[in-house]
């Protein structure tokens, strides 16, 4: 024990000695939570419309000028030639054409279906789906005015059969940062852990101090525990500040245990930092270590739920974030956060975090062979 | 009188390259032994079969009486082990460093510090100095303490003096002769043949074979032939005229002569006409005794 405190406290001499890491670990969590929570968010403001008015009756400015005036859309010209405006969109000054025909306000008056026509760029398919989902609720809502309208002042409700309201539960304002924070907490403990960890590993093998570290009685696990809890409290300072960061700077909900998060991170921790000494074992310079670590990093981010909805990945992939520990620390810390769930609800991933854990660390524990 | 080293029939490979061929010695206790080899003759392997971190293909090799592969725990607390490269925490200081490899074979410094003092003394004034600012004497010396404060009964030291001056690899031997009254075992490897003499017994050993195993006066007094010492101001000319002759057998280059045997051991006037048509006339040849050196190539080229 006395050893395994000794080793400690030598590594945390070594790392506070580096002046760079130690700035760095201070200071990518502020970054991070800065500059990436309000920057990853699918939320859309602003989309370039372009006009072809055919039409030009009070109904087709009626439109337009609905349109002009919400948040989402932002008028970049109006034009009688579809050619101009397929060529703009070509030449990205627009992401979206809405072309009104003639005979749009004259079939709307007559009660006959008046069609319109919107041209997308799909350039980006999440982006191309949601204009058109703002595009179609902008002129839903044009269109039950005028049924109320010509219905005489009686609001569309009493014609509609069905009413939908919803609610969105846990994120009521479908705010993104709220969804994408505890995600970005989860990528910044896992840069620490894995980049970090694995370095300093690798680093020891190539200055040989390992090798004067091996002829010593200091046994593995010692050695790899002491490799560990370093990082795993740097890990845990760093998801502190960044939480810190969040609740000052985005007034991030917190429904839940903060107990169960930082539990949730330190068994998580202590896979990310077991499969990084596992990786240090197998890699013989840091240049070979970075590589196959930010290969493994990538991948597990990417997998993890993070961007894209863990439900609709295919069977394979869903199998295979059955060993990502992000997958796992993702959808912990954004139940605890946004939902509050407690040790009960989370109780199955945490578990499987811990076996993960477990496999990990006893596996590099292993492959540190102290006789070669 | 047990022995500090046994060694039988050791052979390792590194895939298809031969690094130890079965290798058998033994070095008694508190013996300073030396392993004079070429660079990849396979030093520094059996060094690290010795120290417990690479397990033998063959052989066995016991340490006071332990197997290095079964006993390699308890052989661990036993041995100081110095390696060729400089290998100590190079952003820890001297004092930290010390400190942290006394700590981690669970005894402090001040406990064997009159084991070290004489070495450590040296440093002592720059034990806040970060190691890797060190030079390269002092970076030596203080891998030496810390190979030695765990009051080691066996020292490993891997070419402790590559790369370092001469005035100081004779100090480091000083220092090495002292420690023999700690009772300690010292195994030590270099390419340096004239450091032989500095050991009590030596090894000759080439391409992962012991070709002889003495002490140094005995080895030196092997040598077979006469010697001769062949002087010229024109050094470069004169190796490549002497190994063209027809009756030598080898001609080294040897401080400021060239040291050279002849088939028939006797110099006449015809390798003076030799030398002279080769357009060397200053040479003076006088025969001189053989050194330790000039046995080990005459053993290294010795044909198979």
């Amino acid at each position: 024990m006395r050893t395994i405190l000794y080793l400690i406290r030598k590594e945390f001499l070594q790392i506070f000695r580096n002046k760079f890491i130690s700035k760095a670990i201070f200071l990518v969590p502020i970054v991070q939570m800065l500059v990436l929570v309000p920057a990853v968010t699918f939320e859309i403001k602003h989309i370039e419309l372009g006009i072809i008015d055919n039409d030009c009756t009070p109904e087709s400015r009626g439109l337009v000028t609905k349109l002009e005036s919400s948040t989402f859309f932002r008028l970049m010209f109006s034009t009688f030639s579809e050619t101009e405006a397929n060529n703009m969109l070509h030449n990205d000054k627009c992401g979206l054409v809405l072309n009104i025909p003639s005979g749009f306000g004259r079939n709307l008056g007559s009660g006959k279906a008046a069609p319109v026509m919107a041209t997308i760029n799909a350039i980006n398919a999440s982006t191309a789906q949601l204009s058109w989902a703002y595009l179609n609720g902008v002129i839903g809502d044009y269109n039950s005015g005028i049924i109320a309208e010509n219905s005489g002042g009686v609001p569309s409700d009493g014609f509609s059969g069905i009413q939908i309201t919803n609610r969105y539960w846990y994120n009521e304002m479908l705010n993104y940062k709220y969804y994408m924070l505890p995600g970005i907490l989860v990528i910044l403990v896992t840069a620490i852990g894995f980049m970090l960890a694995g370095l300093n590993m690798v680093r020891e093998k190539e200055i040989g101090t390992i090798e004067q570290i091996n002829v010593t009685p200091v046994r593995k696990h010692q050695f790899i525990i002491a490799k560990m809890v370093p990082f795993l409290l740097i890990g845990l300072v760093d998801l502190a500040l960044g939480l810190i960061i969040g609740k000052i700077t985005f007034n991030i909900p917190f429904e839940g245990s903060i107990l169960l998060l930082f539990l949730g991170s330190t068994i998580f921790l202590i896979a990310v930092l077991g499969l990084a000494l596992l990786l240090s074992t197998v890699s013989g310079s840091q240049q070979q270590y970075m590589f196959v670590a930010f290969f493994f990093m990538i991948v597990f981010i990417l997998m993890s739920g993070i961007f894209t909805p863990f439900d609709s990945m295919p069977l394979l992939a869903q199998r295979i974030d059955m060993v990502n520990p992000v997958a796992y620390l993702i959808r912990i810390n954004r139940m605890v956060m946004l939902k509050g769930s407690t040790l009960h609800d989370i109780g199955k991933d945490l578990l499987s975090l811990l076996v993960i854990a477990i496999c990990f660390t006893s596996l590099a524990v292993r492959r540190y062979r102290k006789t070669a | 009188m047990q022995n500090a080293i046994e060694a039988s029939g050791v052979s390792k490979k590194f895939g298809s390259t031969t690094a130890l061929d079965d290798i058998s010695f033994t070095v008694g206790e508190s013996e300073v032994f030396g392993f004079i080899g070429p660079d990849g003759a396979g030093k520094t392997t059996l060094f690290r079969i010795i120290t417990t971190l690479l397990i033998p293909d063959e052989g066995v090799v016991n340490v006071f009486g332990t197997n290095t592969v079964t006993g390699y725990r308890e052989l661990r607390k036993n041995i100081g082990y110095m390696p060729g490269r400089f290998s100590l925490y190079q952003d820890l200081s001297v004092e930290e460093n010390l400190n942290f490899y006394a700590t981690v074979f669970g005894t402090t410094v001040k406990e064997n510090y009159d084991l070290i003092s004489d070495i450590y003394t040296h440093i002592e004034p720059f034990k806040k100095r970060l190691a890797g600012q060190l030079s390269g004497g002092m970076k030596q010396k203080l891998a030496l303490s810390c190979a030695l404060i765990h009051k080691p009964k066996l020292l490993v030291l891997d070419e402790p003096t590559t790369g370092v001056d001469a005035v100081s690899r004779s100090e480091f031997w000083d220092m090495l002769s002292k420690l023999r009254r700690h009772n300690i075992t010292i195994i030590v490897s270099t390419p340096y043949m004239d450091e032989a003499t500095r050991c009590d017994r030596v090894a000759l050993i080439q391409a992962g074979k012991i070709l002889v195993v003495d002490k140094p006066e005995i080895i030196q007094s092997g040598f077979s032939r006469k010697l001769f010492a062949v002087k010229s101001v024109m050094k470069h000319q004169l190796i490549g005229a002497l190994r063209k002759y027809p009756e030598t057998i080898t001609a080294w280059p040897f401080g400021d002569s060239v040291h050279l045997t002849l088939r028939d051991n006797k110099i006449d006037q015809s390798l003076y006409s030799f030398l002279e048509r080769e357009g060397i006339s200053d040479t003076v040849i006088i025969e001189t005794p053989a050194g330790i050196e000039d046995r080990f190539l005459e053993l290294m080229n010795k044909p198979e």
